[in-house]
């Protein structure tokens, strides 16, 4: 009821949550934080986003070179694992495809890593076809560290556990390899709409 | 005798296990397996939310143990402990 109150951004807030709410979802307001360890607080100058693993040659930016790629601001809804659905979240960032522009790879997998050691799985081509970015702003400020900040990898189709805050780079994978949730229970896959939480759902 | 032939199977170390996992989980301490640090379980640094318990060193903050309810079973991750040491609760 009060999303209503909170200000139509979209045509999408007219309608309603009626039928954007995965299975098993409730609607939240806020933006709740959770967090597998502690918030690092890496300095920008000492920031770097890198494709690794089966690329033809490795791929770096720094900072200034991130901010300087083409960025697209994009409006989603996201679905956390623990239940809690947040609509028309607006983000701005790096599509995954501009950073792939040019790199010539066999793999079919990609392993998100990240500043404290987090890491998640996905394909490839849950990464690509507009459907993946690095973003590093939300609401049109800068991402907090809370969230992910400075940068986190923005995969809302999937549940919110694959968007992995504090992304550092992608390794690019021949084989598929669990990420820090996948191998401690939850799927592998995750797609909210399915309710893919855990190991052994369809 | 070989060892082939002295090896029993694993439900012969149940009595052992039935007794390390009966134990007072407060009682608990885990050696990182990153810095060698020892700590109770009550010391280590929880993570993880709703999601699972993430269990930290206070030295060096990896990871030493995890844990999850999924779906009615439990899964118990410790890769990032070099042992346990749990006292004997009776
Ligand atoms: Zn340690």
């Amino acid at each position: 009821m009060s999303f209503i109150s909170r200000g139509f951004k979209g045509r999408g807030r007219r309608e309603g949550a009626a039928g954007r709410l995965p299975p098993g979802q409730y609607l939240e307001h806020g933006f709740p934080v959770l967090s597998a360890g502690p918030t690092p607080h890496t300095p920008l100058d000492r920031w770097d986003f890198t494709m690794v693993g089966q690329v033809d040659q490795v791929r770096r930016w720094t900072w200034d070179e991130f901010l300087a790629l083409p960025a697209e601001t994009i409006t989603r809804d996201i679905h956390c694992v623990t239940k809690w659905s947040k609509l028309d979240s607006t983000w701005t960032g790096v599509s995954v495809d501009t950073l792939l522009d040019g790199v010539e790879t066999s793999a079919d997998y990609v392993l998100a890593f990240c500043d404290g050691g987090y890491t998640t799985n996905l394909p490839l081509e849950d990464v690509t076809g507009g459907k993946a970015w690095i973003a590093y702003a939300y609401e049109g400020q800068p991402l907090a560290p809370a969230h992910g900040g400075p940068a986190r990898l923005l995969v809302p189709h999937l549940y919110f556990w694959k968007s992995a805050k504090w992304v550092r780079g992608l390794e690019l994978l021949a084989a598929d390899q669990p990420g820090f949730w996948e191998s401690l229970g939850y799927h592998n896959r995750g797609d909210p709409w399915r309710e893919q939480r855990y190991w052994g759902d369809e | 005798m070989d060892a082939e032939a002295l090896r029993l199977d694993g439900n012969a170390a149940a009595g052992l296990l039935d007794q390390i996992f009966a134990s007072e989980v407060t009682t608990v301490r885990g050696t990182c397996a990153g810095c060698g640090r020892t700590s109770s379980i009550g010391a280590l640094l929880l993570y993880g939310g709703a999601m699972g318990a993430v269990l930290r060193c206070p030295g060096c903050e990896a990871v030493v143990l995890r844990a999850a309810a999924i779906r009615g079973r439990y899964l118990l991750d410790l890769r990032g402990a070099a042992h346990l040491e749990l006292r004997d609760g009776a």
